[in-house]
Formats: structure tokens, C-alpha cells, sequence
């Protein structure tokens, strides 16, 4: 395959994976927690993060990470019971991108001989094509990390999401749970940064999840399934940009997820409407429908 | 109703040898020493410094049905988190199965007051029941270990199941819970609570929220449960009507005091007039229902509830003990305990 003799490809499908896996796993819990907002906050202090990393001069991937995981937490602390409540969310990022256009402009005068004028663009639309094999190692890893710190975590966090009271009352760490999952998110919205870009970042974290819960109601294969479905669609994305010579990556992994969302949620609607049209013929015969009903009339009688 | 009737109309004063009587020939979950499940003597609770309720004395067997009740905002769920160790007791001794709150850990489950599950929630019904028994664990349950965690994985998955024929939600069992209807959701979660086969379930107002058939068959089911498991429930409750034929005991909560004994003791025109400090009349329809009635319609001024506390103070046990009944009187100023109403059944009494 020619597309493999290619570095710059090999290590777009090693980096990608890692940050696909770690979006997917993350997305999962964030479309559950109802904090999908909070991705898209985190995305926007991504920008600035690495803008400000950028501006002093320092490894646009410290400030990255630095500000994500900062500010997850910072939101965490804010917000009630470790989750981020959307007013603070809304305050909080729309201060950091007025920031993130400080430091553009700081960048912008300072520094804007050093030969690194894409710098910007790529912040927020990625650069997965660009990364170097050092890059793709680390995101590989880093990547694995936050997939196997959410697994580790996974069957308390689900009970802290559905059911925090009870759960708080079993001993689970709710709090300390929220901010670990929130510095994951912070973790993993960096290493996607340097994929997708800030703005797109979202669509890898959201996308895959959706279609996952839309697909399956059991909640770890829910888990594994988002995180496949994320893997797939950056190498699908991948694929296609490389065939595809004028399409960006950012563009056709987005849409690549987009696409199969789309398809999942039309497969459910027709299942749906097939299922509804189906007991709609047999409610002719109530009697065989209505099994579980009796056991209630019987109760409420006795009364 | 004839479960009234049934209950023999205790003497107050011998109530307490009955129970120790109760106890030592009872012996819940064989083997276990015949310990009360919970034992309150003079428990009081504060919030922020504010007596919301106090001298309250109750002895929970096992298998025993127990209602707290009182109005809106007198802190029945403070009761709650006393017992679950969550807020320590202002003031008297609180025992849960002979410990401290809180160190009880699986034997008692715990049903909290609820919000709905969001409609759009796609997890199944038995997997959030699963959580019930599971949840505190670390890592993900692995299919591959079925061959070699096999016994324990299937015993759990049994445990799981049983649990959900036990409550009558095998037929919803597998659907995604937020498509459940709100008793349907209730029963499950009911399953949650039970799943580690806990002594004491504590339940925080599980009928709100339901239209009144689910009211009538949920409560049957906790009635039900309490027996057949040996499990005593802690329930408490805004209209005591639905879960009346089925309760031992009954605690009423009022602004600085607290009345307990069985139903025909405490919910009666003499004791929640004691308790209230104003004219309270109980009414009983011709279906049995109860229907508390009086007090003026004025609602609880904050200001006042500081006052009472700031009144209020330890050291009036004797007092307590005294006062026959066990019907505490809040020391509450006869001005502000007017302004007060019995929550009993209002919401009845509106039907």
C-alpha cells in the first residue's frame, strides 16, 4: 500500500489512533454527564493555551496541556459536586478566548519572523499530517493513558453519573471522580487539539459517543464501542484526505463522524417506526401486549 | 381500613417493653445478634446552627415498616443523612444494626429523593440495578473472567435478576431505563437499593412524583418486601394514605420536636395537636384514609425557624421523657408553632 510508504502517513494513523481513542472514551462520558459543553469550553482554552505557549516561545504542547487541564479543573471547582455548571462555563471561556486573541496578537508582534506564520491556523484547524514521529509517539501514548485511566474508573464513574447520591452513600469518591475525569477531558482536548484543531476537536468527542449511545444501551460496550467507532472514523477520515488530495484531515475525519452519526440516528428513527407500526398491528390483541400491567391493577385494587 | 384495626392500640408506656420483647424473639437474617436495626434516644437534629427537630426515640426491628413523617422543610431528609452517617446527630444517641452511622457500608441501601431519569438516557434498567451491587468497584466487568471468575459472575448476575423478579420489573428490565415509565423507573431503583441484601432500607420519598396507582402498588411492594425480606424500611413520606396499612411504626417530625409510636398513637387529633402546639384535627374517611386538617395556611417564616433555634438548646430530655406519649413539644413560642401545619395528607385532602 502506498499510503503506509508514506512516514508522515504512518504517523498521522499512530498519533491519530491514540487521540481518537482517548476523545472517543472521554466523549462517552461527557455525552452521559450531560457536560458535552464542557469539551467545547476546554477546546477553546486549548487555543489559547497553546497560543500562549507560542507567544513565550515555550513547547506549544505545555501550554496546551497546561491550560486544558488547568482549566477542567478550575471549571470542576467552579461548578457544583465537580461538574461544571454551564453559566460558569459560558463566563469562563468566552474571558479565555479574549485571552487566546491577546496572545495571538502578543505572538503576532513579537515573533512573527520566526518563520512559524501557520502556527495559528493550525492551532485551530490541526495538523495531523505535520506531526513529527516523536509527536505521534507521544499522542499514541498519551492517548492509551487516558483510555486505561478511564477504564480503571469507569464502573464507579458511570455510578456517580446516574445515580450520585446513592453512589456517594456507597463510598464512591464523587468529587474526587468528577476532577479526574475533568483533567482526562483537559488531557485528552490537547492531544485532539493537535489533530482536528480547537475548533473541530468537538465533533471527534461528541460524535463517535452519540452514535455509540445511540447504538447500544449497555453502558461498557457503550464505552468500547465509542471508542472503536472514534478510531475508525480517524482512519476513515485519514484515508479519505490522503485519496482525496484537496481535502483536508480535519475536514474529513469530522465529516467522516458526522456521516456515520447521521446514519445511526436514521437507523434508529426507521427501527422505531418499524417497532411502532409493528405493536400498532398487534394492539388489536391487547391481552398479549399487556402482560406486565396486571401485577400493578392487582396491587391497587387491594388497597 | 381492617390493617388499622389489626394492630392492637398499644399502651405508650408498655410500648417500649414490647419492642425489647419484639427483639429478643425476633432474630432477622439468621445469625445476626438481635440488635435493633436503628435506635434513636433523644436524637436531635441542626443545620447551620438551626434545630430543625429534636427528641425523637425509635426502635426499628427488622422487617419493620416505618414512616417518617412532618411538613414541608422540617427536615424528614435530615433524618435520612442522620442515619446514613452523612450529618452527625445534634444531640442524643443514634444506633444503625448497634453501630455509629455510616459504618454499616452494604447492609443498608439507600433509595434518595428523586429526580427522573432523563428520557433520553439509553442504559438499561438491569445494568443500572447491576451498579447497585458493583458500582463501588474499580476497573470494568470483563467478559473474559467468566471463565475464570465464572461462579461469582454468575452469582451476581442471579443475585441481579432475582432481585428485579423481586420487585416485578423483569418485564422492563432490559429497556433503556429513561424510556421507563416513573414507577417502572421506582421499582428499579427499589431493585438497586435491595441488591446487596441490606437490613435497612432507607427510602427518601419514593412515592412523589407517582400518579396514584403507582402510589398504591409501590407501596404495596415495600410493604410486601419488608416482610418477605426481613428488611426493615425507613420511608419517609409526605401523605402517610398509601403506605398506611402497611406501617409498624410511624415518626412525625415537627419544628423542634418529634412524636413516634404506632399510627393509631401519633396520628391522632390529641397527639398532633400536643405536637403542633395548635388546634390539628384527624380525620378519617369512610375508605380509611387519614386526613389531617387545621392550623392556618401561613407558611413557615424563616426568621421564625432562627428564633426556635436560637431558643432551642439541649437539656430539656427530662422534660421529654416526661411528657407522656412521647410526644415532645417543640419549644417552639405558641405564636410560630401556629404558623405551622401537619403536612400529613393535604395533598389528599385536595383529591
Amino acid at each position: 500500500m502506498s499510503m503506509f510508504s508514506h512516514p508522515f502517513m504512518v504517523y498521522a494513523l499512530l498519533g491519530g489512533t491514540g487521540i481518537a481513542a482517548a476523545c472517543g472514551a472521554v466523549g462517552f462520558f461527557l455525552v452521559l454527564r450531560a457536560q458535552v459543553f464542557t469539551g467545547d469550553a476546554l477546546s477553546h482554552v486549548a487555543f489559547t493555551g497553546a497560543l500562549a505557549a507560542l507567544a513565550f516561545g515555550i513547547d506549544l504542547r505545555v501550554g496546551l496541556f497546561a491550560a486544558t487541564i488547568a482549566v477542567a479543573l478550575l471549571l470542576g471547582a467552579l461548578g457544583r459536586r465537580g461538574r461544571a455548571d454551564d453559566v460558569v462555563i459560558g463566563n469562563v471561556f468566552a474571558w479565555i478566548l479574549g485571552l487566546g486573541v491577546f496572545f495571538l496578537t502578543l505572538y503576532t508582534t513579537n515573533r512573527s519572523g520566526s518563520g512559524n506564520g501557520s502556527a495559528t491556523i493550525n492551532v485551530l484547524f490541526g495538523s495531523i499530517l505535520g506531526l513529527s514521529s516523536s509527536q505521534a509517539q507521544t499522542a499514541l501514548w498519551i492517548g492509551v493513558g487516558v483510555v486505561a485511566a478511564l477504564v480503571f474508573i469507569a464502573r464507579p464513574l458511570l455510578f456517580a453519573t446516574l445515580d450520585e447520591a446513592v453512589a456517594a452513600a456507597r463510598g464512591v469518591p464523587v468529587r474526587v471522580l468528577g476532577f479526574v475525569f475533568l483533567a482526562l477531558v483537559g488531557a485528552a482536548t490537547a492531544e485532539a487539539t493537535q489533530a482536528v484543531g480547537a475548533l473541530l476537536l468537538l465533533g471527534l468527542v461528541a460524535a463517535p459517543a452519540g452514535t455509540a449511545l445511540v447504538l447500544t444501551d449497555r453502558p461498557f460496550r457503550g464505552l468500547g464501542l465509542a471508542v472503536a467507532l472514534a478510531v475508525g472514523e480517524m482512519w476513515a477520515g485519514l484515508t479519505l484526505a490522503y485519496f482525496v488530495p484537496r481535502m483536508p484531515p480535519s475536514f474529513s475525519i469530522t465529516a467522516v463522524a458526522t456521516a456515520v452519526y447521521a446514519a445511526a440516528m436514521i437507523y434508529r428513527w426507521s427501527a422505531r417506526r418499524r417497532a411502532a407500526v409493528r405493536s400498532a398491528a398487534t394492539a388489536v390483541a391487547p391481552a398479549h401486549i399487556r402482560v406486565a400491567e396486571p401485577v400493578a391493577t392487582a396491587d391497587t385494587v387491594s388497597v | 381500613m381492617t390493617a388499622v384495626d389489626a394492630v392492637d392500640a398499644v399502651n405508650t408506656d408498655s410500648e417500649a417493653a414490647a419492642a425489647l420483647l419484639d427483639g429478643e424473639s425476633r432474630v432477622c437474617n439468621a445469625g445476626n445478634e438481635p440488635v435493633a436495626v436503628v435506635e434513636l434516644r433523644g436524637a436531635s437534629a441542626s443545620v447551620a446552627g438551626r434545630t430543625l427537630w429534636g427528641g425523637v426515640d425509635l426502635t426499628v426491628e427488622c422487617g419493620e415498616f416505618v414512616a417518617v413523617l412532618g411538613p414541608n422543610g422540617v427536615g424528614k431528609s435530615t433524618l435520612v443523612k442522620v442515619l446514613l452517617g452523612v450529618l452527625p446527630a445534634a444531640a442524643g444517641e443514634v444506633r444503625v444494626l448497634g453501630h455509629r452511622p455510616g459504618t454499616a457500608g452494604a447492609q443498608i441501601g439507600y433509595l434518595p429523593q428523586r429526580r427522573s431519569f432523563d428520557a433520553s438516557l439509553r442504559i438499561r434498567g438491569i445494568d443500572v440495578v447491576r451498579l447497585g451491587l458493583d458500582g463501588d468497584r474499580w476497573g470494568i466487568p470483563l467478559p473474559g473472567t467468566r471463565r475464570f471468575g465464572g461462579t461469582k459472575r454468575r452469582e451476581a448476575d442471579a443475585r441481579v435478576r432475582e432481585v428485579i423478579e423481586l420487585v416485578g420489573a423483569s418485564a422492563y428490565a432490559h429497556r433503556a431505563i429513561g424510556e421507563c415509565s416513573g414507577g417502572e423507573q421506582q421499582r428499579l431503583l427499589i431493585a438497586q437499593a435491595l441488591v446487596r441484601k441490606p437490613r435497612l432500607l432507607v427510602l427518601d420519598e419514593p412515592l412523589d412524583s407517582l400518579d396514584l396507582p403507582n402510589q398504591a402498588s409501590v407501596a404495596a411492594l415495600i410493604g410486601r418486601i419488608s416482610r418477605s425480606e426481613d428488611v426493615a424500611v425507613v420511608m419517609v413520606a409526605h401523605d402517610v394514605n398509601p403506605i398506611l396499612p402497611y406501617l409498624d411504626r410511624v415518626v412525625y417530625l415537627a419544628d423542634g420536636g418529634a412524636a413516634s409510636g404506632t399510627p393509631e398513637e401519633v396520628i391522632t387529633t390529641e397527639t398532633l395537636s400536643k405536637l403542633f402546639r395548635t388546634p390539628v384535627e384527624v380525620l378519617r374517611a369512610s375508605d380509611g384514609r387519614l386526613v389531617v386538617v387545621g392550623g392556618p395556611e401561613a407558611p413557615v417564616m424563616h426568621s421564625d425557624r432562627h428564633a426556635g433555634a436560637l431558643v432551642g438548646g439541649d437539656g430539656r430530655d427530662a422534660d421529654r421523657r416526661a411528657t407522656d406519649r412521647r410526644v415532645t413539644d417543640g419549644r417552639a413560642s405558641d405564636r410560630r408553632a401556629a404558623d405551622r401545619r401537619p403536612a400529613g395528607s393535604e395533598a389528599d385532602d385536595a383529591r
